[in-house]
This record gives structure tokens, sequence and C-alpha cells, in this order.
């Protein structure tokens, strides 16, 4: 039974490079990953196929109906790791949390989820804005959510919603938080603010992903870290959290924090020393 | 029958904005009956196929006639992607193969979740020339069938009336509201004998009671006439007849074209009646004629040959607020005390009217409440009953459970025909609201009295 992981956070944190790196650092460590992209912009998993997907679920599903072959929307991508975008309509129009809800349910039907895997990662659009964009942590699909955060407040911000969805769905399911990932901005104690607002939740730090322009370098090459530099100190990084999500033991459910207990957090932690 | 409906109040921390057995339907149905009212329309249902064959099953299990209506027939794909290309593909083959003069699209709770823009997509579509195309929003989730009524009466009005600048027509509009086609003509008939020419919108009068001919028509002869609605822009005067159902559209019309409204009752009763033919008599300097005279003096001998048989009969009363509010009026002229009133819309005004009515009349103890269900009105029965139910089919199981007459009055009426050609309304209405009332407490009096007390004449 593969590991259902579904990557969450706000809108530009770096959920999609996070997971795509963290991926190829698991593939290239033999695991078999399968990557759904729940995102309408299709780009979660460009990184792996060294260039966006040109067939999404959804954009098959419109054309052709749903008698699809699996190999029309499955693709291998960096170091055999299975990638597939659900897709969505366009900017403004229709309904891309219904989108979701209608690729999953397509990708299952499809026999997407073979028992080879060792994990199916699941990245998800910004804030879980609609019951469909919680698609991947109801029905018993993902049972670990990560959410990828920074010393931001609003990332911060997103990311204590997140746990409210996530406490939701925990009650009634079997998903739990497995940490907050911080993806660096250089924001002043950063570290410390990240820890404080781990362990509010219930929850802990993975782990901190230090800023580096090698990440943007590799981006425009489409290519993740682990793959254009493997030798690099940036790749590392990203083999130590794939190698702290493998053995991680700690699935909670969050504790979600009021706005006033969040901003107090900020106060005491973010800004010390300025 | 309804065992389950306990006497006591349910506990407050039970109860929910739910709403069991509510006294209310979907915006759709509303608006589909509104449509049906222009002549040569078809109207659309913008949503799944479903949603369509339900509003239309509605409306023909009422009117025993066929309620023609098209769907976007949205799928999984339109769900995603928005219903835009089904809905451009559906104009045009609707006016390729059944040629009518108008389309009236409303929407459902999906694609107004999913948030489809009609007037963009509408200004897109390919109509052919001389055919319209119009629109309401009609979310199911807010209001009710009134509410679908009112915003397609509002959407016939902003989409085609217009004014020409010239001086205003010595015309009425009428604005029926969500009636029977019985009722529509009688208003009509009240109008045209005072002698003033009007413009009705909707009229569903030959379309929903339309005869049976030697051959099929798609669109019958009855319904407003597209010029017509054009032209009421050009009336002199809009007579708004009930607050629910034609209120937005008399206020669209009046910023629109200037043509002031007459916010007036649905005509049931005695005074909702005299109400109209006042209005028209004061707007149009005419007389009432003799003829009309005549109909209310013979409903106020009637009143007096029988009020014994009713007066100081408790009774419950349910259904659309428009209906509702001018029937308890006349049930208090007719003597008898509304114990209990309900409508399933929702709308603060109507508590305030009703209980504004009561202390008139120095009725007290009555219980009003909008936006109820029958579920409470049940339980208000259980507590203290009445003599008598006055609402629509759905009220019949309360009537069993707990042996009370029923006199069917309102929508929907799945169980009785004819109705919807009988008016309520004017004072013609009002003797066969009477006779009704009084047939059905006889009735119950002559099957529960005693032998000795089984009398010949009544």
């Amino acid at each position: 039974m593969a590991r259902q992981v579904a990557i969450y956070g706000k809108g530009g944190i770096g959920k999609s490079t996070t997971t795509q790196n963290t991926v190829a650092a698991l593939a290239e460590a033999g695991k078999h990953v399968m990557v759904v992209g729940c995102d309408p912009k299709a780009d979660s998993t460009r990184l792996l196929l060294h260039g966006l997907c040109q067939r999404t679920v959804l954009d098959t599903l419109r054309e052709e109906g749903d008698d699809i072959d699996l190999e029309e929307i499955l693709k291998p991508g960096f170091g055999g790791t299975r990638c597939v975008e659900s897709g969505g309509p366009e900017p403004g129009v229709g309904c891309a949390g219904r989108g979701i809800i209608t690729s999953i349910n397509l990708l299952e039907s499809l026999g997407a989820y073979t028992d080879d895997l060792d994990y199916v990662f699941y990245d998800v659009l910004g804030d879980v804005v609609c019951g469909g964009f919680a698609m991947p942590i109801r029905e018993g699909k993902a049972q670990e959510i990560y959410i990828v955060a920074s010393g931001e407040m609003m990332a911060l911000y997103a990311a204590n919603n997140i746990s409210k969805g996530i406490q939701k769905y925990a009650l009634t399911g079997t998903v739990r938080l497995g940490g907050i990932i911080c993806n660096s901005r250089n924001v002043d104690n950063e570290i410390p603010l990240l820890k404080a607002f781990a362990e509010e939740l219930g929850s802990q730090l993975i782990y901190f992903v230090p800023r580096d322009n090698l990440v943007q370098r590799a981006e425009i090459n489409k290519k993740t870290v682990v793959d254009f530099d493997p030798g690099s100190n940036q790749a590392k990084e990203y083999r130590n959290l794939a190698e702290a999500m493998d053995n991680n033991k700690m699935f909670v459910i969050p504790k979600p924090m009021t706005q006033d207990r969040l901003e107090e957090l900020m106060m005491e932690h973010g800004f010390i020393g300025v | 029958m309804l065992d389950c409906t306990p006497k006591e109040p349910v506990p407050s921390d039970a109860h929910t904005i739910g709403k069991i057995n509510p006294v209310k339907t979907c915006q759709p149905v509303g608006a589909m009956y509104a449509a049906l009212g222009i002549h040569g329309c078809l109207p659309h249902s913008h949503g799944s196929q479903g949603c369509c064959s339900y509003h239309r099953m509605a409306l023909s299990r009422h009117f025993h006639e066929p309620a023609m209506a098209s769907t976007s027939s949205f799928t999984e794909g339109a769900s995603v992607f928005g219903g835009a290309a089904n809905l451009k593909t559906a104009i045009k083959n609707v006016f390729a193969i059944y040629h009518p003069d108008i389309i009236a699209i409303h929407t459902t709770c999906l694609s107004e979740t999913i948030g489809d823009d009609l007037p963009t997509i509408i200004k897109q579509a390919e109509i052919p020339e001389g055919r319209y195309v119009i629109h309401a929003n009609t979310p199911s989730y807010h209001g009710s069938h009134i509410t679908g009524f009112s915003n397609m009466c509002r959407g016939i009005v902003s989409y085609l009336a217009e004014s020409d600048g010239n001086p205003k027509k010595e015309r009425a509009n009428i604005f029926p509201g969500f009636v029977n086609p019985g009722d529509m003509r009688e208003v009509r008939r009240i109008v045209t004998e005072m002698g003033v020419p009007s413009i009705m919108y909707p009229d569903t009068t030959n379309v929903m009671d339309s005869p049976l001919l030697n051959k099929y028509e798609m669109y019958p002869g009855g319904g407003a006439k597209i010029e017509d609605i054009k032209d009421s822009g050009n009336s002199k005067m809009t007579l708004s007849l009930g607050a629910w159902s034609s209120d937005e559209a008399a206020a669209t019309l009046q910023d629109k074209c200037n043509v002031p409204g007459v916010p007036l009752k649905i005509p049931i009763g005695v005074k909702a009646t005299d109400d109209l033919v006042m209005a028209v008599k004061e707007g149009f300097g005419v007389e009432v004629p003799e003829s009309l005279e005549i109909e209310r003096g013979q409903v106020i001998d009637t009143l007096i040959d029988t009020h014994f048989q009713y007066e100081g009969k408790k009774v419950a009363v349910f259904g659309d607020p428009d209906i509702v509010i001018p029937l308890t009026e006349f049930l208090i002229t007719m003597g008898m005390i509304p114990k209990y009133v309900i409508t399933g819309t929702p709308g603060n005004k109507f508590e305030k009217i009703i209980n504004q009515m009561l202390e008139e009349a120095g009725i007290e103890g009555s219980k009003v409440r909008a936006e109820g269900d029958l579920f409470e009105l049940h339980q208000w029965i259980k507590e203290e009953s009445v003599d008598l139910l006055i609402g629509n089919t759905h009220g019949k199981y309360i009537a069993r459970a707990e042996d009370i007459p029923l006199v069917r009055v309102g929508f929907p009426i799945f169980d009785r025909a004819v109705q919807p050609l009988m008016p309520i309304t004017g004072y013609r209405g009002c003797l066969r609201l009477i006779e009704m009332i009084s047939n059905t407490l006889l009735e119950r009096r002559d099957r529960d009295c005693k032998d000795e007390d089984y009398e010949l004449i009544l």
C-alpha cells in the first residue's frame, strides 16, 4: 500500500518545487512514486517531465469523454516517476474544485493506483478554497499532509487555515498532519518562529529548506535540483527532506490557532532582534 | 401517517435551519411558469437534465398540461469547464429544431455555484434575427419558487420592455403574480370590464389551461405577445399584484420606462378586490360598472346567507405569501379565525402584515411564520387543533393524521383537477372560496353529527 501524501501551502510558497525535488530524491533512492498535480495551471510536474504536461486528465476527458487510456495521461518523468496533471478550466469559468474530484475519481477507475507504488504525492493549489481541493484528503486518499510555509505572516496564516481543513477531515477519517516544511524566505528568526508555529499546532517542523538560487537556475532548465546538479548542497538538502519524510513517524490531528494567537506568535518570535 | 411528528417542541439544539416538509419548491419552477406566460416561449433550464425534468413535472402535475422546456444537459465536463459551450449549442439547436420566438433561460443550483456568466454567454450566442434570448438567475438555495417567478418577471422586463418616449397610453400593465391561469383571466376580465385596455404578463391563460384541439401545438395560442411586452413600457401604470411575485418587476419597469407601479395584493377576497377596482378607478378616472357592483353585492349577500356555517371556526392557512396574505384577510372578513398562518417563502414582511391584520381584527393567540414548514404547523395543530386546513396538496397528510378537512388552495395541487381553470380571485373568486369552505365544513358536520342533528336544511 502506497503512502499517500498531500502537499498544501500558500500560493507561490514553493509547493510544486519542493514536491518535485523531494520526489526526485525519493526516486533516486529507488522509490516508486506517482505525482498527481491538483492545480488547474497544470505546472506541478514540469520539472520532473522536463517541460509542461501536454495532456491533462480533464483536457482528455473534455476531448474524448471518459473512455481514456491511462497511458494518455500518465507520463513517465525523472527517475521513473509517474506524472499526471488533473488540469482544469481556464481562469474565471467553470469549477476547478469539481475538476479535481472528477480527475481523481477517473484516475482511480483507470487503475492508476497500482500496488507497486511506494508513494503518491498530491500537489494541491494554494489554499483549500473549496471542497474540491480537499478531495485528496477526504475519502481515505492522502493520509499524510505536509504544509509548505515560510516565516512570512500570510504563509503562516494560510498554513493555519489549511490545518482547519485537516482537522475537520481528521475527525472522521485517517488523514493526519505530518509536519511543516519551511521553504526559507530568509525572514528574521525563521527557524524558531516555524518551530514554535509547528509545535503550537501540535506538529513538527520536519525540515528547513534553505534558500538557494540554484533552485531558480534548475527551474529555468526545467529540472529539479537533484536532476540538474546532483552534487550540489541544495540537492543534499532535498535528499535530507525526502529521508525525513520517509522516516517520519509523527502524524497528528492539528490544533489550529485563532488569528489573535497567530499574531501573538509572530510578535514573540518573528521580530526579536529587530 | 406522520407518526414521527412529536407534540412537544423539538429541543432548540436539535433545531436547524433545515426544513421538514417545506411550504415551497425550487426557484426554477416559478421561473419556468413565468416564462410559459410568454407566447411562443420555450423555457430553458441551464443545468443538468434532472432539474429540468423535475420542474416540468411539478408544473404538469398541477396544471394537467405539458410544460415544455429544454435543458443545457450538463455532464461532468460542463460542471468542470462551465456550461458556456452547452448553452451556446442549446440556443442554436433549440431555435433550429423547436422554432420558439423566444428562449427564457433560468439557471440551476449547479450552474449558479460554478458561476456561469449568463449575460456574456448570451451575447456570444448565435441568435437568429427577430428572436430573443432572456435570462434569470434562479439558485434554489435562496428563496422559493416565488422568488424564481419574480426573478424571471424582472428578467422579462429588463430584457424586453421599452419606452418610446411618447406620452403614456391609457392602458394598464397587469403583473398577475404566481396564480392559476383561471385567476389571470379573471383579473384581466375585471380590468377590461372597467373599460381599461391592458397588457398582462406573464399570461399563462390558454397555455397552462389550453384547450384540446385537433392538432398539437407546441406553443399554444395563449401567452403575452412579445410586441405587447415591449410596448408595456408605454403604458400609464402597472398593477403589481403580489409583493413577492410582482413588485421587483414593477420596480424595474418603473426605473427603466418610467411607468409607475401600484403595489396591490393579489385580489383574493372582497377587500383586496376592492383595492384593485379602486386603483383602476382612480388611475384611469373610470367609473365602476354596474356589473361589478352586482358581483360584489352577490358576495355580500352570500356572506350573510352562509356566515353561520363558518363563523368562529379556527383555520390553519399555508402557502405562498402573495396568496396567503389576501386569503387570510378574506377569512377574517368571513368571521373565521386564522389560527396558524405559514409560508415557506422567506420575508419578514409576511409576519408583520398578517399580525397587523389579526391585531386589527382583535384576534389573539394566533401563530404566524414566514419561512416555516409543515412539520412545525403539524406540531402547532397537535398542541391545539383547528377546524379547517387551507393550503396545497402537501397538507393532505396532516389532514389525514389529525382528521381535519382540507380545502385545496394555491400551488401545487397534485391530487385534484380543474382548479387551475377556476378563479379564487375577484368577486367571483370570493363566491368560490365561500362555497369550498362552507361545503367542506358542512360535509364534516353531516359526517360527524348524531342522527337527531342530521338536518335536511342547513
